[in-house]
């Protein structure tokens, strides 16, 4: 089966071609839908064949890298069209190919009737064959060749409802965003190569053969600069500060889109690359230390900003930023399997997270369409009390939401607690440690709470649509529902891989398979840390972790009844207060004021930070920097042109001028 | 009385050039007694003398051929010019016959005349000797010359023509005064005598006469290849040229500037790489930035490609300034490359637009994709090359000139070109926005592919993907080409 | 390096300076006494017929440019007559292909019809 991984980014390929090239004149949208889906779930038996076999091999032989043709050589310099698989990348292609399938399922109930439906799937398997290509490629240029890819579909598929402005301009500013992280990534091949092939002339832009050079690296100096170089990339890719502001305005593309590319796969993309890369950033105390802060940094920004949101999409596209946040502290603080966990999990709840916000907009949009309302589908403030409506999103919905803000028993609670404890406990950054590890915890508790915000809005509570639109509200159909049900199932049982050896030991010593399965990729890094730092191995008691790990689930508890009480409970008190006591009606009536208070005490400066960290930030000093680098230039631009006179004795003149500054320069230096 | 001795004569050496200039001639006659509606013959027979061309450069890869006294070498560095020059007069002749139907500037001169300049260019390439250089040089310029006028009734091209023979005979003085003070200070005008004769009397080195005619020939040629500040000229002929021609300006010429460039500096002055490192480096720099800064503010597609032609001399300018084998052979696989990409823009710039209406602008293209998403596609190949993002030749192409730049040290240069670069999506981004992003507003009904142009569209969509794709080969021949 | 040729520049300065200072000085001292006919242009003391910018026919200079050509032709042929025997049949041969060359633009410009007047 190994021989056969190039397949697997080629199935997808192919159903790009035919879409893309027949798909017009097919017509038939089950056919079309369903030879994208086909392809898809064609490259995940490939995986999975893969991933058995691997799984068949002892540990240290768990590689394999297959080179189809030497795609460039000059010189000492070669890159090969190949592919490496690895218990890495086997873990990703795992994850975007079962992901990926779902999605493409339930794209064909979502996308029904579009306009450009065979437009849609060709543009999302070609994104399925970047992206495999980005994470099967064996060197960093055929990774950069998928990352380019991965980007140019993003930006197709944002702007896919073309129409509308506001879809266009997220494309662009998507695709000029992930431009300039790009140039960082490019930047630190070139830097990597050269410095590999200069200082010790190994000329290689081949993971394995980097990794076993490894060793030839220096600690920090360049290496810091070539890490940063690559975190420039990861932050474009990945919507870390400062490059986040494209991922919440790429919301525009189709609901499933979002899933798919700016929640699951995609946006991983730099996680996944660092963890390519872990013996690089391990040499570097420097750059893990920016990984780390960058990525706390966003984990607690993205997550008070989601408070404040009241799209739906919003809140979600905010908290995917916060999660990569987490995926990035993980990294910063050397816990690379614990990032690449939360990376997977996180794929399965925000995958259906997304996909359950798409089939309540779903309903939503026919239920105000029915009753010929302009109403905002996507306003959690039109919704509530769907629940009764749509039982298996609701299902589906709650359970991710419960893994996402931490409950034991559910996934996300596994990889996020991996994260805090390791962000807590890791050797690299002292006492910085604590602040890590309280910034995470924080974005935890308010993770709980906009997501919980969310969920009582949404389905708890009364419907807010006129009563005409609230009789067509609908569950989905079966296709729509089936992936909700698979990844919700997922989301639940997905973190049980990776249980923490405290809990493992507890049930008779299971052990932590993800760990494991990683192994191989991280040992490097691991060993070369015990050899640097002595106290690598200081043990921290049970007790303390026992007990963070209690702290991690109050503090969700806590986000989860603080939203309880704002959007669900105080509505009602006063109700059964008005009742019960008519005398103290008017009081009641203002519901003691209570909500007044909370509001002016809780909500409103939660919101006032989110909407000034939204508002203040983001759109003035973010945006405006960006913005205000394209008006320089183009104000330059605008300088340049009025030199193009059209007269050719002007021209005539550049000419004179310039030989006369050359001569001048050269023979009076 | 005895007889003069004449230098050994191989016409083989001038093989590729004789066979273009005698169907030339052959055309000129033919075409005095063609009307005008048969004038797409002349085509099909210089496309015929182009193959028989190609046949001689391509059989003669390998074996190099010196004449005349050593005034021209075909060797391995002219034969991958050669084809270059004949791919770009070919894809050109091709798109050409529609345009001047559609414009009515159907004069048979076209032909003959491109094929002049064709041979100007392969002599540029093959020239060992100043003299040569120089000659080639000014068969090529004259013919361009004529050919940016060549839509006689339109004003536009008739200024283009006229500025560009105005600045074109201005520049060149300083391109022959440098030669000539060259020669002053070295007794010779052949370029491998130069080089020898300088490494004799290394105290030439120093010499100011010979340094200030290495910097104005530097300046002769930039002017062919358009680098800043030297460039002025580019945007209005570009813009004013006839559309064909524009696309053969922007490739073919400009490629022959540069090999005759390369020959010149990397054979006959490497004594002086110190200072014509640096001063191209600045000039790379000026090139670049200007270009792609200009071009952004471009909303007529002919301009913006002119100003981006600009941008793309700059880039291969970072190969220059590396002067190392993989620079260099990539300033060849580039310029290969180039024309492919834009030639193929071309073509399809020319389908957009209709009699009277170039619809050059920008937002002409509104809804392309929708209309005709097969060219829109195509369209969107040759921007993404423009663009240098992998899996197209343009991005390979880049990657070979960075690293050249950056073997030989010159990390900052390959960090401007990237920004750069970076910098230029935004541009061929706007036109894939318009092109797919937006509702049509025409019906492009008068759109008519004929299959002269798909032919064309076919050939630069294969060259642009093969060369993106598989880079291999023709990277090892332009290695071995640059071994001058 | 340069010293050599400080006095050349010495002397341009000097001299765009005389030239500059006397233009300017004349200007600004001279009297201003315009009349009709001292504004006129100066053609020998003759008076002037009709303005000077007067438009030639583009024949002109056609008749004139392929003159040179085929003039140069001469200028080639000479010197190849005087060391005709000295050069032989190969310089025969490339005498022939010159002329051969430049006659098939003769016919060109013949059928173009670019040496009728009319």
């Amino acid at each position: 089966m190994l021989e056969y991984v190039g397949l697997i980014p080629l199935f997808p390929f192919i159903g790009f071609v035919i879409n893309g090239l027949l798909g017009k004149k097919i017509k038939n949208e089950k056919v079309v839908g369903g030879l994208g889906a086909l392809m898809v779930f064609c490259s995940f038996l490939v995986s999975s064949g893969i991933l058995l076999q691997l799984i068949g091999r002892p540990a240290e032989e768990r590689i394999f890298e297959k080179v189809i043709f030497t795609w460039i050589q000059s010189g000492q310099f070669k890159a090969d069209a190949g592919f490496l698989v690895d218990p890495l990348s086997a873990l990703m292609i795992m994850v975007v190919t079962g992901v990926g399938f779902l999605i493409h399922v339930y794209s064909i109930g979502y996308m029904h009737g579009e306009e450009g439906f065979y437009r849609y799937f060709a543009y999302l398997n070609l994104f399925t064959c970047s992206m495999l290509l980005l994470v099967l490629g064996n060197n960093m240029l055929l990774m950069f060749v998928g990352w380019e890819g991965v980007g140019l579909c993003s930006y197709l598929l944002i702007g896919y409802y073309f129409h509308k402005k506001s879809a266009g301009d997220a494309g662009k500013k998507a695709f000029v965003m992930n431009r300039v992280g790009d140039f960082g990534f490019l930047l630190g091949i070139f830097t990597l190569f050269w410095y590999m092939g200069q200082t010790h002339n190994v000329w290689t832009v081949n993971f394995r053969e980097i990794a076993a050079n490894a060793h030839l690296l220096p600690v920090g100096g360049v290496v810091t600069l070539i890490a940063l170089f690559f975190f420039i990339g990861a932050t474009g890719k990945s919507a870390q500060i400062p490059l986040y502001t494209w991922l919440p305005d790429a919301m525009e593309g189709p609901t499933p889109v979002s899933a798919l590319i700016h929640a699951a796969t995609m946006v991983t993309a730099g996680v996944y690359m660092i963890g390519r890369l872990n013996f690089i950033y391990i040499r570097s105390h420097e750059a893990m230390l920016v990984v780390a802060i960058v990525g706390a940094a966003t984990a607690i920004f993205a997550a008070t900003i989601g408070t404040a949101q009241n799209d739906i999409k919003r809140v979600l596209a905010y908290s995917t930023v916060s999660q990569l946040g987490f995926m990035f502290l993980a990294m910063g603080v050397g816990a690379f399997t614990a990032g690449v966990f939360h990376l997977m999990t996180h794929a399965f709840f925000k995958a259906c997270l997304f996909l359950g916000s798409g089939s309540v907009i779903h309903s939503m949009h026919h239920a105000l369409h029915h009753a010929h309302s302009h109403d905002d589908p996507q306003d959690m403030r039109n919704m509530g009390g769907l629940r009764k409506a749509m039982p298996i999103t609701y299902l589906t919905f709650l359970v991710s939401t419960i893994a996402i803000a931490g409950i034991p028993g559910f996934s996300g609670f596994f990889s996020k607690d991996e994260i805090l404890w390791q962000a807590f406990s890791n050797p690299f950054h002292g006492g910085l440690n604590i602040i890590l590890w309280g910034t995470g915890a924080v974005a935890a508790c308010f993770t709980a709470f906009y997501m919980f915000r969310l969920v009582f809005m949404t389905f708890f509570g009364e419907c807010r649509i006129t009563a005409k639109a609230k009789d067509h509200l609908h569950e989905s159909p079966l296709v729509i529902t089936f992936p909700l049900m698979v990844l919700g199932l997922l989301a639940v049982v997905g973190g049980y891989i990776g249980l923490p050896k405290l809990i493992g030991d507890m049930f008779g010593g299971i052990p932590n398979y993800f760990e494991q399965w990683l192994e191989p990729i991280f040992a490097g890094s691991h060993e070369f840390t015990l050899q640097q730092l002595a106290h690598a191995e200081v043990h921290h008691s049970h007790a303390l972790e026992w007990g963070l790990m209690g702290a991690s689930v109050v503090i969700a508890i806590v986000g989860i009844s603080v939203a309880y009480t704002l959007y669900i409970a105080s509505p009602q008190i006063p109700k059964k207060f008005t009742d019960a006591f008519p005398a103290l009606h008017r009081a009641v009536y203002n519901k003691w004021y209570i909500d007044e208070i909370y509001d002016f005490l809780f909500v409103n400066p939660c919101k006032a930070l989110g909407n000034f960290c939204w508002k203040g930030f983001d759109v003035l000093v973010v945006d405006g920097a960006v913005n205000g680098v394209a008006s320089i230039v183009r104000g330059f631009s605008s300088v340049i042109k009025n030199l193009q006179t059209g007269y050719v004795h002007n021209y005539a003149l550049s000419i004179v001028l310039g030989v006369v500054t050359i001569i001048a320069v050269y023979v009076i230096r | 009385m005895e007889t003069i001795a004449i230098p050994a004569v191989n016409l083989a050496a001038i093989m590729p050039e004789t066979v273009l200039s005698v169907v030339g001639m052959i055309l000129l006659l033919i075409n005095v007694f063609l009307p005008t509606e048969k004038k797409a013959y002349l085509g099909y027979l210089s496309l015929i003398g182009i193959a028989v061309s190609l046949f001689y450069t391509m059989n003669g890869w390998g074996t190099p051929q010196e004449g005349f006294n050593g005034s021209v070498l075909l060797d391995n560095f002219s034969h991958f010019f050669n084809v270059i020059f004949l791919l770009c007069s070919a894809l050109t002749i091709l798109i050409a016959d529609q345009y001047v139907q559609r414009e009515e500037c159907n004069h048979g001169e076209l032909y003959p005349l491109i094929l002049f300049a064709t041979t100007g260019m392969m002599f540029m390439a093959s020239g060992t000797d100043l003299m040569t250089i120089f000659l080639g040089l000014e068969v090529l310029s004259i013919a361009l010359y004529i050919l940016a006028g060549f839509a006689r009734n339109n004003v536009k091209s008739n200024e283009a023509g006229l500025k560009y023979f105005l600045l074109g005979a201005f520049s060149t003085c300083f391109l022959l005064y440098g030669m000539a003070l060259t020669y002053g200070a070295t007794g010779t005008t052949k370029i491998a005598g130069i080089a020898q004769f300088i490494a004799q009397n290394s105290i030439l080195s120093k010499n100011p006469i010979l340094l200030v005619g290495m910097l104005l020939m530097a300046v002769g040629f930039s002017f062919k290849i358009a680098a800043a500040p030297f460039h002025m000229w580019t945007p209005d002929v570009y813009e004013g040229a006839p559309t064909p021609i524009t696309a053969f300006m922007s490739a073919g010429p400009k490629a022959a500037g540069f090999a005759a460039f390369l020959r010149v500096f990397l054979v006959a002055l490497p004594m002086f790489k110190a200072e014509w490192t640096s001063l191209l480096w600045a000039l790379a720099v000026l090139t670049m930035t200007f270009g792609n800064i200009t071009a952004i503010y471009q909303n007529n597609i002919k301009r913006m490609l002119a100003y981006s032609s600009i941008a793309h001399a700059g880039y291969a300018l970072v190969g220059f300034v590396a002067a190392n084998e993989v620079g260099v052979a990539g300033i060849l696989f580039y310029l290969l490359s180039y024309t492919f990409m834009n030639l193929g823009a071309f073509a399809i710039i020319i389908l957009v637009g209709k009699k009277g209406e170039p619809n050059n602008n920008v937002s002409d293209y509104a809804g392309l994709s929708v209309k005709h998403p097969a060219l829109a596609l195509a369209m969107s190949v040759f921007l993404f090359s423009l663009m240098g993002i992998p899996p197209t030749a343009g991005f390979v192409g880049k990657f070979y000139l960075f690293s050249g730049a950056i073997k030989s040290g010159y990390i900052w240069l390959a960090i401007i070109g990237v920004l750069n670069s970076a910098a230029s999506v935004y541009y061929y981004l706007r036109v894939m926005v318009f092109m797919y992003m937006k509702a049509p507003e025409e019906d492009f009904a008068w759109l008519k592919v004929t299959p002269a142009f798909f032919v064309t569209v076919v050939i630069a969509i294969a060259g642009v993907l093969v060369l993106g794709v598989a880079p291999q080969y023709f990277l090892k021949l332009a290695q071995i080409a640059v071994m001058i | 390096m340069l010293g050599a040729y400080l006095p050349i520049i010495v002397l341009v300065i000097v001299a765009a300076l005389f030239g500059l200072v006397s233009v300017v000085m004349s200007s600004i001292i001279g009297q201003k006494k315009p009349s009709p006919v001292k504004l006129q242009p100066y053609e020998c003391g003759c008076e002037p017929v009709g303005s000077a910018r007067e438009r030639f026919s583009i024949k002109f200079y056609l008749i004139a440019m392929l003159f040179i050509l085929f003039d140069i032709e001469c200028v080639f042929l000479y010197p190849w007559a005087v060391l005709y025997k000295r050069l032989g049949l190969f310089g025969l041969a490339e005498m022939g292909l010159f002329i051969v060359i430049l006659f098939v633009g003769y016919i060109y410009v013949w059928k173009k019809g670019a040496l009728e007047w009319e």
